[in-house]
């Protein structure tokens, strides 16, 4: 850790709402290496705001990389250089004197910017309230011990749960798919025997809200996999086109039957 | 000194009375708990779990959250996992042994049959959560792993890796979401709540402002909960997200509700020390990181080697000389303190604000691969963040803001003193006395919003039988342009001190002063600086930008105003509570070894506060009776 601050130019794309032109827009600062990233937004927009001008909108809240509110593209990258992070937790120490850095928002169709850095991504949610659970009410459920679940289900499982609704998945998509994130609460689910009872159905419910929502198809490029703050597997993707695809093989049968 | 309140417990045995209760409740018929509104604000586990009920049992229910989504709530980022006492592990535990533990961990100032309740019902969550599909450890045969967690002496706690939070709040809105889909819950996203309605003396509806279009609305229901977290961003620098903030409860308080207990704060020992001046937050490492660390520091003052350079022998073990029989688990309240008494010894890290935390002997003991996988993401946070290698290199440590067991008064049935108004999870004051043990919060808010919430506010529907009023009674007119008044009042000062700068400056005259030791010379000063503090704020705040769209300064404003009148309040409730117990350590009250002296002849009570005018409350006591739990001098020794 170094005392010494360093001096960095950012280009920040600003834009005052959904239907208004963006640009980016230039500043300068001086910061501590052992600041975040966020930490270095704050500085510059309480400087702003002392000389009277606007702040740089951008969200953030738990800053330690769970809650998934954060979410910038700093230097073309979903959540900045560094692998298997968030934006809130990249610290400055991993820029040099006179850098300049690039700062944009999470670019994708199913997610409209609502000012400057910020975007809105109800879609997620949307996809969530189509199948996103195990419908159970509460009360009335067997003892927590009632059913074994092998460690490695269990954990691998829990990976994919792991996902925290950031939306880099999409924004390193150039088909701006969301296949990562609905693969990973797909898996989860399928992984466990909570979860098999509406497993072919779930997958279903939450595909086609995807596909509704405007979320674009799966080309197999892996950039969501590079970008993801949680390190989710495409592995899962796999798992939810196999579940998808015997849903389907299953529905058809049912039909046949009837 | 007047009122004595009415926390409503029910008669009969601590084991029976919650049995008894929900036998005697009043029932409302399955059809027409559709004609009920009720409005939940907050949609952390206490909300989510709430409204996801109430849901399901046929309310009508309006959710609220200033987030964008409710999955981002802070209980998200809890860690260590979540207590039931289900003694899986056949180490002893029981109901009565996690009750026993909760009310000796919060020093004797919580209500016994709260906290019986509390015990009784954490075997129910863990069944509801793994029945929604929420991921936890377990064991090679398919069972449940449990952990211990600071304060207890059996394994009852339950986690998801270090993201125990995080999936339980994923399964709390998971069960939301399927309410949301069938539309039994309407969700409303990034819509602040500014006011509490009140009507006759009885909660009738709220006032937000949307965060993305800056509208001002009226909601109007049967019933209103509040689950709207903690205040420990008061102190500006905490563990707290950042968005978390008091407004809610505070407005509510204005309006009537009573605020208990508002200076038992818990500054939680292990988290990562300030770097600068331009720190946002502080992070916590999760207490779980204490079972295998060894907590020291050098025995020579200002001692400026290297940590691996100094010699065992020149090493103080204080937690382990302390407290031999709790030793690194040694309660948050104490462990907090004792760092601080290093540190002002002038033994902190070279001299500095940190303590270390140790992992080389527990690596040599139990090998790298072991530490790797309980605390691999742990020691991966704590390498982004400082850039050091804790493998390699003891952490640096220091104590931080981090939990609010003070809140809202409630009765037995989580009601306010303001009929109609319920309040859950750590905005109430309910459950942890004068310290929250680990993994007890988690437990709490879903506790109160699975299996507490959904029995007594159908209780309250049919015996009080509240109407609805219309949200454009003159009430709620009033109201509203009483929030469109400040608005444009905090925009209009136009002054030379950023919100951020106060808040600042309010944080530190908290830290200082209303922080982890306290005394009367102190708390009298701080007083009076928040005060000129606030004066300040309110002639100078500066507030760029207006009143319509998303103005995010102008969000942080309302919560920092609001902040300012809250730390006046913590600094009474510190004054006149002339003992010290668990988080509130008052220095003229303390055992000739430094450990903490509590009053039990003169201040077993809850103190509840009443607004009267701005500056100025009414003291009212709750008696706290034991009937139960022998009441002790709490000794980790
Ligand atoms: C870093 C950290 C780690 C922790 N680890 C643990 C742990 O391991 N075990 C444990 O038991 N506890 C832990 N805790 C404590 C625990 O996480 C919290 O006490 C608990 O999650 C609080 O839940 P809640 O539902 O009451 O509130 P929160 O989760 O804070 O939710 C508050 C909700 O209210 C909404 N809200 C607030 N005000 C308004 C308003 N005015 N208008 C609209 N919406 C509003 C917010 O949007 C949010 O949805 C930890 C806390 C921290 C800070
Ligand atoms: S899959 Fe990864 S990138 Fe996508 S939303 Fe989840 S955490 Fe974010
Ligand atoms: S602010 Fe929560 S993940 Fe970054």
């Amino acid at each position: 850790m170094s005392d010494g601050r360093i001096n960095l130019k950012l280009k920040i794309w600003k834009q005052s709402g959904p239907n208004f032109p963006g640009s980016f827009a230039d500043f300068e600062v001086q910061v501590s290496p052992d600041a975040s990233f966020l930490e270095m937004l704050d500085e510059l927009n309480n400087d702003l705001e002392s000389k009277g001008l606007e702040p740089v909108a951008f969200e953030s809240d738990c800053r330690e990389g769970i809650c998934g509110t954060c979410g910038l593209v700093i230097n073309g990258q979903p959540h900045g250089p560094i692998p298997k992070i968030a934006t809130c937790q990249l610290h400055m120490r991993n820029f040099k004197d006179e850098d300049t850095i690039w700062v944009e928002p999470f670019r994708a169709k199913a997610f409209p910017v609502v000012k400057d850095l910020i975007v809105k991504r109800s879609a997620f949610d949307k996809i969530m309230y189509a199948g996103g659970f195990v419908s159970v009410n509460t009360g009335g459920v067997p003892d927590a011990n009632a059913i074994l679940i092998p460690k490695e289900k269990a954990a691998e499982s829990f990976d994919a749960a792991a996902c925290i609704g950031c939306g880099a998945c999409v924004a390193a998509c150039k088909n701006a798919s969301a296949m990562l994130f609905v693969s990973a609460k797909v898996s989860q689910f399928a992984l466990l025997p909570q979860g098999q009872p509406e497993r072919y159905e779930r997958v279903q419910k939450m595909v086609k809200v995807m596909d509704d929502l405007g979320f674009g198809s799966c080309t197999n490029t892996y950039a969501c996999e590079a970008e993801c703050p949680k390190g989710i597997s495409v592995r899962n993707i796999a798992r939810m086109n196999r579940d998808y695809f015997v849903a389907k093989v299953k529905s058809a049968n049912l039909e046949v039957e009837v | 000194m007047a009122t004595i309140l009415n926390a409503k417990i029910p008669e009969g045995n601590i084991s029976e009375k919650w049995t008894n209760h929900k036998f005697n409740m009043k029932l409302i018929n399955p059809a027409n708990k559709r004609k009920y509104q009720i409005i939940v604000v907050g949609t952390g586990l206490a909300g989510a779990s709430a409204a996801a009920s109430l849901g399901e049992l046929g309310y009508n229910v309006s959710a609220f959250t200033y987030h964008d989504s409710a999955r981002r709530a802070h209980s998200i980022a809890a860690q260590g996992g979540i207590n039931a006492a289900k003694n899986y592990q056949n180490d002893g535990d029981s109901v009565y042994r996690l009750f026993y533990d909760t009310v000796k961990g919060g020093d004797y100032r919580s209500r016994e049959a709260n906290v019986y309740r509390l015990a009784e019902v954490s075997g129910n969550i863990m069944d509801q959560c793994v029945a929604q599909g929420v991921p936890f450890a377990r064991e090679y045969g398919g069972l449940l792993d449990n952990r211990s967690f600071g304060g207890a002496q059996v394994s009852r706690t339950f986690y998801a890796k270090g993201q125990t939070g995080q999936q339980l709040l994923l399964g709390a809105y998971s069960a939301l979401s399927r309410q949301v889909g069938k539309e039994k819950v309407k969700l409303h996203t990034h819509k602040e709540m500014l006011e509490l309605v009140v009507v006759d003396g009885i909660a009738k509806g709220i006032i937000t402002r949307d965060l993305l279009t800056g509208e001002i609305e009226s909601h109007s229901a049967h019933a209103v909960i509040l689950a709207t977290g903690g205040y420990a961003n008061v102190y500006f620098l905490s563990t707290n997200a950042m968005n978390c903030n008091t407004t809610a409860i505070w407005r509510a308080h204005k309006k009537g509700a009573l605020f208990a207990n508002p200076c038992f704060t818990q500054i939680h020992p292990t988290c990562l020390p300030v770097h600068g001046e331009g720190q946002s937050k502080l992070t916590l490492m999760s207490e779980s990181l204490r079972n295998d660390g060894r907590v020291w520091v050098s025995k020579i003052k200002k001692d400026m080697r290297e940590p691996n350079d100094i010699p065992e022998e020149e090493r103080d073990y204080y937690l382990e000389r302390k407290y031999p029989s709790f030793g690194n688990l040694s309660p948050r309240d104490i462990s907090s303190r004792s760092a601080k008494e290093v540190v002002d010894d002038g033994r902190g890290v070279k001299g500095g604000e940190a303590v270390y935390l140790d992992f080389r002997d527990a690596i040599n003991r139990l090998g790298k691969n072991a530490i790797e996988e309980k605390y691999g993401n742990l020691f991966e946070i704590y390498e982004t963040i400082t850039g050091d290698n804790p493998y390699n290199m003891p952490m640096k440590i220091y104590p931080a803001p981090h939990y609010t067991m003070g809140g809202l008064w409630v009765d037995y049935n989580l009601m306010s003193t303001i009929p109609g108004l319920f309040v859950l999870g750590e905005a109430n004051f309910s459950d942890h006395g004068a310290n929250r043990l680990g993994a007890s919060a988690l437990m709490q808010g879903l506790a109160d919003g699975y299996f507490v919430i959904p029995y007594t506010i159908g209780n309250y529907l049919a015996s009080d039988k509240p109407e609805l009023i219309p949200a454009d009674h003159d009430q709620f007119k009033k109201d509203k342009s009483g929030i469109e008044d400040l608005t444009k009042k905090l925009i209009s000062i136009n002054g030379k001190h950023t919100v951020d700068e106060l808040h600042k400056k309010l944080g530190r005259i908290m830290w200082n002063k209303v922080g982890m030791a306290r005394n009367e010379k102190r708390l009298n000063e701080a007083i009076d600086e928040i005060r000129n503090l606030r004066e300040e704020f309110w002639k100078n705040v500066k507030v760029v930008g207006s009143a319509e769209g998303l103005n995010q300064t102008l969000e942080r404003a309302g919560r920092v105003a609001d902040y300012l009148e809250l730390g006046e309040l913590m600094a009474y409730d510190a004054l006149e509570r002339k003992e010290s117990c668990g988080g509130h350590f008052r220095e003229e009250y303390q055992t000739e070894d430094g450990e903490a002296l509590r009053d039990d002849q003169n201040y077993s009570y809850v103190s509840a506060w009443e607004f009267k005018e701005l500056g100025k409350w009414e003291h009212h006591k709750e008696p706290l009776e034991f009937e139960y739990v022998k009441l002790a001098t709490r000794s980790y020794k």
